[in-house]
């Protein structure tokens, strides 16, 4: 965090009412503060000791410093010849979740770009009734909304029955419990939260610049990645990473449209405090979700201020 | 001639090629499933695909399902709880956290109150359970507290941001006008800054019980054995085969989230 630099050109008077100031700051917050460090920030640092900790026989962990589940996160022994080898059945869930999130980001702009600008491009009248639309999914329940998503897409569902019954096709098309249901799933619940901010980024960008481009005989193409995009960029980026974020870390979509098979790392990590009961292993998979997340998050925080621009 | 001016006409600098058609298709994707979901619900059939004619059977059917009603019950005990407490706290991080300039400390303050935001429900919910489990060893308590105060946190920050949007546009001047006619401070924030912040606190306060009312991931971690929520139990019953009491459940939640939002979105265009 970077230390703030106060004014120094205050007289003492002002100083001591801006100490008051921050101490009144300090004083109002302290109750959501102590409930946030007692069931938020706090146990984040007990998932980081515990991911240092072993394993109890049934679950939960033996007070003694071992490295076992961070070794386990990357790296399997072979229970034969004890030769050592990456961990597959982690890496390969822990890569998944990255594909699947990265499809999704990719995904849910290719739809919501379009999806905001037409929003942004209608009369002020509508445009309000258009972003209730948007809005409404967003607050709604996102396993209500995965629901939905099985009912349609289940070998039993109304899109397979609709076929057969059209005599399109003899037999149901197995769409539930595949990378492709989770997929669609994820695009379908995290939509919103792309629109969202490139709708804001666009309802402030000025036409005026999109007519001088094409004054300047350029054409729709060049207009459009020349002009519109630049200046959308914060939007891009801040819906991007309300997508991708989440994604990551999905657990209900995977598990209701994926299966026991098609985990995601959500799913691996509730497995440890599940039947998997390896708390340790648990912990240090969600230390790396979350390493991950802060990366990404970084890399936005960063590119948002070298823009010089706001959230979007 | 006039067919030229026609075509300049046509050429609109806002229009971009086939966006119209995917935002439109958006909408119906957004939509279309939930439609059938909730068409289903009146389904007098067990299928949830093939329709048998209109009937409120699954609505009764949930009405008079024991386990539904308690997992019903448990869902608006917590959630009034924790919205409750949350706007409150949420209320007062906001009033701290609007000063004239920035200290030092200040990012602190803003990171831990949004970071339920940023860390993962499934992180937050491992925490959590991990905690919890401490806790309860210590205590021996296992009640619904823990629930209560595990949804109050992660409803915090969007109790915060339109309390805190609300603050941000109002006129603070009003009361310093009020201190100047020697209103006391709590006589100037109840009778000027309370009445001016009551939609940002209604907003917030709704917003946290929408949030805590369909949360599923950390309520799944967290709970104790026999704490079934309204989303947890519907989670539950995926290993069966699944009927449409489901769906009828799922449409009475929907609609009372539909129709909350549909009041906070209203009243804050009318602000606005």
């Amino acid at each position: 965090m970077p230390p703030r630099s106060l004014d120094t050109d205050v007289t003492d008077r002002d100083s001591s009412l801006e100490q008051q100031a921050v101490r009144r700051s300090w004083f109002l917050s302290a109750p959501a503060l102590i409930v946030l460090v007692f069931a938020a920030s706090g146990p984040l640092l007990i998932v980081l000791i515990y991911s240092f900790l072993k394993a109890g026989p049934y679950g939960g962990v033996v007070w003694e410093l071992s490295g076992d589940a961070w070794f386990k996160v990357f790296f399997q022994r072979d229970i034969f010849d004890e030769t050592l080898s990456l961990a597959d059945a982690h890496l390969s869930i822990v890569w998944r979740s990255i594909q699947l999130s990265f499809l999704t980001t990719v995904l849910a702009l290719a739809l919501g770009f379009p999806t905001a600008y037409f929003i942004a491009t209608r009369p002020q009248r509508s445009r309000n009734l258009w972003m209730f639309l948007i809005t409404i999914p967003f607050w709604t329940n996102l396993l209500i909304r995965t629901f939905a998503i099985m009912e349609v897409i289940r070998n039993e569902g109304i899109v397979n029955t609709l076929l057969m019954t059209l005599g399109i096709i003899d037999e149901p098309i197995q769409m539930m419990f595949t990378n492709f249901a989770i997929l669609v799933g994820m695009v379908y619940v995290y939509l919103p939260l792309m629109v969202l901010p490139i709708y804001a980024s666009l309802e402030k960008l000025d036409f005026r610049l999109v007519e001088a481009g094409y004054d300047l005989y350029a054409t729709r193409f060049k207009v459009f990645t020349r002009v519109i995009i630049p200046l959308v960029k914060p939007g891009i980026v801040a819906g991007s990473i309300l997508v991708f974020i989440p994604a990551l870390g999905a657990y209900v979509t995977p598990r209701v449209l994926g299966g026991g098979k098609n985990m995601m790392l959500g799913n691996l990590i509730e497995l440890q405090f599940g039947q998997g009961r390896n708390w340790p292993l648990g912990a240090a998979l969600s230390m790396t979700l979350l390493a991950i997340v802060m990366i990404a998050l970084i890399f936005y925080v960063r590119g948002a201020q070298r823009e010089g621009a706001g959230h979007g | 001639m006039a067919k030229a001016s026609a075509r300049a006409k046509r050429f609109s600098i806002k229009e971009q090629p086939g966006f119209t058609a995917i935002a439109l298709t958006c909408f119906a994707a957004l939509y279309a499933p939930i439609i059938v979901l909730v068409i289903y619900s009146f389904n007098s059939g067990n299928s949830v695909a093939v329709w048998g004619g209109f009937s409120w059977r699954w609505y009764v059917a949930a009405w008079n399902n024991a386990l539904v009603q308690e997992a019903a019950t448990r869902s608006l005990v917590v959630a009034t709880c924790a919205s409750l407490g949350a706007t409150a706290l949420a209320t007062l991080a906001a009033l701290g956290t609007t000063p004239v300039r920035p200290y030092r400390g200040q990012t602190l303050i803003y990171a831990m109150i949004n970071q339920p935001l940023m860390v993962p429900e499934i992180v937050t919910g491992v925490a959590l359970l991990i905690f919890f489990a401490i806790i309860k060893v210590a205590t021996g308590y296992s009640g619904l507290l823990y629930l209560i105060v595990a949804h109050m946190a992660f409803c915090i920050p969007f109790a915060y941001l339109p309390i805190r949007a609300r603050l941000e546009g109002m006129d603070l001047a009003l009361e310093t006008a009020a201190a100047d006619l020697y209103a006391t401070p709590w006589l100037a924030f109840r009778r000027i800054t309370l009445p001016l912040l009551w939609p940002g606190i209604m907003a917030g306060g709704v917003l946290a019980f929408v949030i805590s009312l369909a949360d599923v991931v950390i309520t799944e971690l967290v709970k104790s054995a026999g704490q079934e929520t309204l989303p947890t139990y519907m989670l539950g019953q995926l290993r069966r085969v699944i009927t449409p009491e489901i769906n009828a459940i799922s449409t009475v939640l929907l609609g009372i989230s539909v129709a909350i939002v549909a009041v906070v979105f209203a009243f804050s265009r009318k602000e606005s």
